[in-house]
């Protein structure tokens, strides 16, 4: 896209149901090029839904979507070019066992751009440099450690050149010694400007990377606010549970 | 060396090691308790029973003779097997032509050596194949290049056994994979095709897809139609591995998580690629061991075909027992082809345990 809109993502009015059962109420957010958005809240809040509807992994039944301009509907070709745009890492890092760190990286790019072998594996390399994990290209992701992984995920999704990033609980599956190095290579995403939506309970990373985070209870969004403000003069009640809840 | 090297580390503790087995409990082992006694009791039986089928294969068998009549002693006439192996091998394909068939059983041989390391799978393998077989049916049909016709009512022995069990699985792999993934199709008509397909196989027994193949399909065929009864025979253990496979590979496809796809999809790759380059690749290696077990099976339906009149090697074998100058070597015909059977079964056996300790030491730990 040479031109820039307004709004990276522009969500308005998005519901969702499951059944019977309403995961996502009226929703308004718009995301600015660059910016970094936290989405956090209890398990059952509909914040993984939220952003999985962003590439339509999950679809929604009202309200609208656009990404870059581009809006969210029917059609496929609109569909794959949002999913050109927009990048995401997975809470189970969902890497393909059966390929190696270097074919994880390269074959998508292969498989959906269309870009040759040769051209593709540079592109992996540099991206797997980037996580600072380049020594590990020739092994299996069964062979790494769950950080380890999750950076890979991180460069996979790097390597198809997305404009947005969408992180979900991307460090929630880790043991506790690890979830330092995947958080490292996410700041330094954002120091590079990077437009990024992380859904974590990581609120010491919400603190120093985030622009605003966003408070989500039962499908709807509770409060949105810069981090100081959120963290130090939450409004809600509701907020100032979570809160409560989670810093012990 | 130094006094020193031999200091062991601090902390380094003398361990007695594991306790070694001693005679008591060799005794305990055979006759601890009541079960471990009467089982060691009944396998004693066991192998004091099998003396006399010892004796009859080996101490008073005739191995070699030319006279026929030798062999009526009451032990194994492994002579009749020498005599009758080319028979039983061949069937009654020309003898003055067999060097085709054994030419094309070294092929098929060099084949699968020549397949054996995933690292070689790829699409100018699957050409190679393609290439092999047409030049197995070649030699075998003959007519060209000199060499005389041979009908396929003349094939037999090893050889037919050899290419029915190798192409109804080359060729029912391909349709198994289009059924497994169209009984798992979100689109209704694929889905109720693949059912209806991979149901209806299943329901019958072999042996009647093998008698509709090999009667009632000529008789439905339009006037001058006509297929060879080898190639309808074919076509009907194909159908059969098609679909025992399909519901092996539905199986392994079931087992690829969600998330799989889900990342596929988040990267943009079009689904039929996704499931081609992603999803299948880990069915396949989730099912080997079920895979094999179909292969084997499939080996061994081939024999099968004796009773639509196909001359594979265990109907050569029956043949080649009916001589008269030969004492009813059945039980010997028998054994020879088992042992041949086993060792093209035990081969893909182990084949397959090598492939999967081999796919599960580099993806998983």
């Amino acid at each position: 896209m040479t031109d820039h809109p307004s709004c990276a993502i522009e969500i308005s009015g998005l519901d969702k149901w499951y059944g019977n059962f309403q995961v996502l109420k009226n929703i308004d957010l718009s995301v600015a090029p660059g910016e970094r958005i936290v989405v956090c809240g209890p398990s059952g809040s509909g914040k993984s839904t939220l952003i999985r509807c962003i590439n339509r992994l999950e679809e929604h039944q009202g309200g609208s979507i656009a990404v870059n301009g581009i809006s969210l509907n029917d059609s496929l070709k609109n569909l794959d070019a949002i999913r050109r745009e927009v990048g995401m890492v997975f809470q189970h890092f969902n890497l393909f066992p059966h390929l190696t760190v270097r074919e994880n990286c390269a074959l998508p790019q292969i498989l959906s751009r269309g870009k040759r072998r040769k051209e593709a594996e540079e592109m992996a390399m540099h991206f797997l440099t980037k996580v600072r994990i380049p020594e590990q290209a020739n092994k299996f992701p069964g062979q790494l450690s769950g950080g380890q992984q999750q950076r890979v995920a991180i460069a996979r999704a790097l390597c198809m050149t997305p404009k947005i990033m969408l992180f979900d609980e991307p460090t929630s599956a880790l043991d506790p010694e690890m979830v330092k190095e995947v958080l490292d290579t996410m700041v330094a995403l954002a120091e590079e400007g990077m437009t990024m939506i992380v859904v974590t309970h990581e609120m010491g990373f919400a603190r120093r990377v985030a622009d605003r985070v966003v408070f989500m209870e039962t499908g709807e969004i509770v409060e949105a606010d810069k981090p100081t403000a959120f963290f130090d003069t939450p409004r809600h009640a509701r907020t100032k549970n979570f809160l409560a809840s989670i810093m012990h | 060396m130094t006094a020193i090297d031999m200091n062991p580390p601090i902390g380094h503790i003398e361990s007695p090691g594991p306790p070694r087995p001693s005679r008591r409990s060799l005794i305990r082992l055979f006759f601890g308790d009541f079960a471990a006694s009467c089982l060691t009791v009944l396998t004693a039986a066991l192998l004091i029973s099998m003396i006399p089928a010892v004796n009859w294969a080996v101490f008073d068998a005739v191995w070699t003779t030319d006279d026929p009549s030798a062999c009526r002693e009451g032990g194994a006439c492994w002579a009749y097997i020498a005599a009758k192996f080319r028979f039983i091998i061949f069937g009654v394909y020309p003898p003055q032509e067999q060097w085709r068939p054994l030419l094309v059983m070294g092929l098929v041989l060099a084949m699968i050596l020549a397949s054996l390391s995933p690292r070689l799978w790829g699409t100018r393998l699957v050409y190679a194949w393609v290439v092999a077989v047409a030049a197995m049916l070649v030699l075998m049909w003959g007519g060209v290049f000199g060499m005389t016709a041979v009908s396929t009512s003349n094939w037999g022995g090893l050889p037919v056994t050899l290419l029915l069990a190798l192409l109804s699985l080359g060729l029912g792999f391909p349709f198994a994979v289009f059924l497994a993934l169209g009984r798992r199709s979100v689109l209704p008509v694929p889905r109720l095709l693949s059912v209806i397909t991979i149901e209806l196989v299943r329901g019958l027994p072999l042996v009647g897809l093998l008698f509709v193949a090999s009667i009632l399909l000529p008789l439905l065929l339009p006037a001058g139609w006509s297929i060879d009864k080898l190639g309808r025979t074919l076509a009907a253990l194909t159908v059969f591995a098609a679909a025992y496979l399909a519901e092996v590979i539905r199986g392994g496809l079931q087992g690829v998580p969600a998330g799989q796809i889900e990342a596929a999809r988040a990267l943009g790759i079009p689904s039929w690629k996704a499931v081609w380059h992603i999803v299948l690749p880990q069915a396949l290696q989730k099912v080997i061991p079920p895979l094999t077990n179909t292969a084997i099976v499939m080996v061994k339906n081939t024999s099968l075909v004796l009773i639509v009149g196909v001359f594979d090697m265990l109907s050569a074998s029956r043949v080649a027992a009916t001589d008269p100058a030969w004492p009813s070597p059945y039980v010997e015909s028998y054994v020879f082809v088992a042992m041949i059977y086993f060792l093209i079964c035990f081969g893909i056996s182990n084949y397959a345990r090598w492939l999967e300790s081999r796919v599960q030491a580099r993806s998983y730990r």
